[in-house]
C-alpha cells in the first residue's frame, strides 16, 4: 500500500529539521550555538506551510491509521504556530543561560512532532505512540536545568505521574482491544456500537484510557504535578506544557472521546462534566492563594482545562450536531488559549530573564518600568478572564454557545459554574493587574531587558488577543467547518 | 486454551505494579513497578491476539506489544537519568524527599 507523502509532509519537515538542529549544534561552536534556533523557526515555517497546503483536502494513508482532515489540519496550525512563538520566547532565555540549546530545539521539535501526529491518529496505537513522543522529550526538558534542585524535582514529579498515568491508559487500551478485537478507532465505535449493552469492565477501561488523557490536559483529580512542573521547568517549557501539550492532550481525549468511544457518550459525558466542574473550581480557588506568577498561571491554566471540558460533558451518543458543536467549542478555546497563554508567559519571562524575579509582588510598578510589557499583560490577563474586547470573551461564549445547541439541565449546570468560575479568575488576575499599575516600582528595580523576539511575539500575540476578539470569525469561520465524526 | 490464566497473571502483576509505587520510596524500584504495569499490559495484548482474535491479519495486539516494549525501554531510560541527576543534586532517590514545592 502506497504512503501519502503529502499528508506526512509536515512531520517529515520538523523531524528533517530536528535532526537538521542536532549536527548543527554538533558543529558551532560557542555564541554562534544560538542559530539553531532560527533554523528551527525556517524550519516550523517550511512545516506550516506544508500544512495550509493541506487544508480543504480529505487524505488518509497508512491504512486508515493516519487522517488529514480540516479538523487536523487546524490543530496543526495552532502547534506550529505555538512552536514558532516558544521559539521566540526562548532564545534569549537559553543563549544566555547556556544551556544545551541544541538538545533543547531537539527535544522540542521532537515533542511537536508528537502533537502533529495526535490529532490526525485514527487507531489507538499511533495515539500512544504521539502520546508518548510529546511525553517523553518532556520529561527531559523540565529536566534540563541539571544543576538546579527544583528543575529535577519538577522533573522526577513529571516523570512519575506521566508514567503512572501512562500505564493505566495502556491496561484500558489493550481491555479495549480485548473487546472489541481491533485498534482502530472507528473499527472500536463499531464493535461497541453492535454489541449488546456494554460490559462494566469495559466501561471502566474506557474511563481508564480517557484518565491518561486527563493526565496530559492537568485535569482534577491528575493536576498535582501541574504546578511544581511549570515552577520548576525553565519558563519556556512550562509555556509549551501548558499550552501545546495540554492542546495536544485534547486532541487526543477528543481521538478517543469523540471517535472511539462515542457510543458510550452517555457514560463519559457525566463523569467528565462532573471533572470539569471539580478543574475549574479547585484551579480557581487554588489560584487565588498564589504569590509565585507562574504557579497562579499553571492553576489557571488547570481552570482553563477545566473551561474546556464543559463541552465533552455535554456530548450525547448518535446526536452529531450536538457533538459536531462541542468538537468546534473546544477548538476555538484551545486557540484562544494558546494566543493568550503563551504571551502570558512571554512577558514572566522577560520580567524573570537575568533576574530570576518570579512573585507577583516583583511585578509592583511594571507600568512605570515598562509600559509595553504591563500592557500586554494587562491583555492576556483581562483575556483569560474573559472580559471584552479580547479573545478570551468569544471562547467562553463558544462554549455556551455549544450548551444552547440542545439545552439540557446537565448544560445549564455546566454554563452556571463556568460563569460563577469566571467571575472567582477575575479576581486573581486582576490582582495582577493592579501591581502591576497601582503598585509602587520599588527603587532598585532592575531594568527589563526583553530583546527583540520576544518584544515581538508579546506584541503579536496581544495584537493577535484584540483582533481576535473583534473579529473571532478569522478563526470560528473555519473551526466552525470541522467534524470530526466525518473520519473514515 | 482459555483466556483465563494469562489475564489473571496480568492483573495480578499489574496490582502488584500499583502496589509498588504506593508503597516503595526508593525511585528506582518505583520506575520497576512501572515496568511490571507495562508488562502486565503486554501480556493481555497478546493474550487476547492470540487466544481471542487469531485470524486479525492486522496482528494489532502483538505489533502494540512490541511497540509498547520499545517505547517503555526509551521511557526507563530517561527516567534512569532523571534519579540519576536527583541523585547526583541531592544524595538521595528517596521519593519522599522530593518535596522543595508544595501547594
Amino acid at each position: 500500500m502506497p504512503i501519502d507523502f503529502l499528508a506526512i509532509a509536515p512531520e517529515i519537515a520538523l523531524t528533517v529539521t530536528a535532526l537538521l538542529v542536532l549536527a548543527a549544534d554538533l558543529a558551532l561552536r560557542g555564541d554562534a550555538k544560538q542559530l539553531v534556533n532560527p533554523i528551527t523557526a525556517l524550519g516550523t515555517v517550511v512545516a506550516l506551510v506544508f500544512t495550509v497546503v493541506l487544508w480543504g483536502q480529505d487524505r488518509v494513508t497508512f491504512n486508515g491509521m493516519f487522517v488529514v482532515d480540516d479538523y487536523a489540519v487546524i490543530f496543526k496550525v495552532l502547534f506550529l504556530g505555538t512552536l514558532l512563538a516558544v521559539l521566540g520566547i526562548s532564545w534569549r532565555f537559553f543563549a544566555e543561560g547556556r544551556y544545551f540549546q541544541g538538545e533543547y530545539y531537539f527535544l522540542l521539535i521532537t515533542a511537536f512532532i508528537g502533537m502533529l501526529i495526535m490529532p490526525s491518529a485514527r487507531d489507538l496505537l499511533l495515539l500512544f505512540v504521539a502520546l508518548e513522543t510529546v511525553s517523553i522529550p518532556a520529561f527531559v526538558m523540565v529536566g534540563l536545568r541539571k544543576r538546579d534542585l527544583y528543575s529535577s524535582e519538577a522533573s522526577m514529579k513529571f516523570f512519575l505521574v506521566g508514567v503512572l498515568s501512562v500505564a493505566f491508559m495502556l491496561f484500558g487500551m489493550s481491555m479495549v482491544y480485548g473487546f472489541t478485537g481491533t485498534t482502530d478507532l472507528a473499527g472500536i465505535a463499531a464493535a461497541i456500537g453492535a454489541g449488546p449493552s456494554p460490559d462494566p469492565l469495559l466501561l471502566a477501561s474506557v474511563l481508564l484510557v480517557i484518565v491518561g488523557f486527563g493526565f496530559k490536559i492537568a485535569a482534577v483529580p491528575f493536576h498535582f504535578w501541574a504546578p511544581d512542573t511549570y515552577a520548576g521547568a525553565p519558563m519556556p517549557v512550562a509555556a509549551m506544557l501548558a499550552v501545546a501539550s495540554k492542546a495536544a492532550g485534547f486532541a487526543g481525549m477528543i481521538a478517543v472521546a469523540f471517535i472511539a468511544f462515542e457510543p458510550l457518550a452517555d457514560v463519559w459525558a457525566p463523569l467528565l462534566g462532573v471533572l470539569a466542574i471539580l478543574t475549574m473550581s479547585i484551579g480557581n480557588l487554588i489560584a487565588l492563594q498564589q504569590r509565585d506568577l507562574i504557579r497562579l498561571l499553571a492553576y489557571s491554566s488547570i481552570a482553563q482545562a477545566g473551561y474546556m471540558l464543559i463541552p465533552f460533558g455535554l456530548a450525547q451518543p448518535g446526536n452529531v450536531a450536538v457533538n459536531d458543536a462541542a468538537v468546534q467549542a473546544v477548538l476555538f478555546y484551545l486557540i484562544a488559549y494558546a494566543v493568550m497563554n503563551v504571551g502570558a508567559f512571554g512577558v514572566a519571562i522577560a520580567v524573570n530573564r537575568r533576574t530570576g524575579l518570579r512573585s507577583i509582588g516583583d511585578y509592583s510598578g511594571l507600568g512605570e518600568r515598562n509600559p509595553l510589557m504591563a500592557v500586554a499583560m494587562t491583555v492576556f490577563l483581562l483575556s483569560l478572564g474573559g472580559a471584552p474586547p479580547t479573545v478570551g470573551l468569544f471562547a467562553k461564549l463558544a462554549i455556551i454557545e455549544a450548551v444552547t445547541v440542545e439545552v439540557t439541565g446537565f448544560g445549564l449546570v455546566l454554563a452556571t459554574f463556568l460563569v460563577i468560575n469566571s467571575v472567582i479568575a477575575f479576581s486573581y488576575y486582576l490582582k495582577v493587574v493592579r501591581t502591576m499599575w497601582m503598585g509602587a516600582a520599588p527603587v532598585d528595580a532592575p531594568v527589563l531587558q526583553p530583546g527583540f523576539n520576544l518584544s515581538a511575539v508579546v506584541v503579536v500575540l496581544m495584537l493577535g488577543t484584540v483582533l481576535l476578539g473583534i473579529l473571532p470569525g478569522l478563526v470560528s469561520d473555519f473551526s466552525a467547518l470541522t467534524s470530526v465524526q466525518a473520519a473514515p | 486454551m482459555s483466556p483465563v490464566g494469562p489475564l489473571l497473571l496480568a492483573a495480578l502483576l499489574f496490582c502488584i505494579g500499583i502496589y509498588g509505587i504506593i508503597a516503595r520510596r526508593n525511585a528506582v524500584l518505583v520506575l520497576i513497578s512501572v515496568e511490571m504495569m507495562l508488562n502486565a499490559v503486554n501480556i493481555n495484548l497478546v493474550t487476547f491476539q492470540n487466544l481471542l482474535y487469531p485470524d486479525d491479519p492486522l496482528v494489532s495486539g502483538q505489533i502494540f506489544a512490541l511497540f509498547i516494549i520499545a517505547v517503555a525501554a526509551a521511557e526507563v531510560g530517561v527516567g534512569l537519568a532523571i534519579v540519576f541527576n536527583l541523585f547526583r543534586n541531592r544524595a538521595s532517590i528517596d521519593v519522599d524527599d522530593v518535596d522543595l514545592m508544595r501547594w
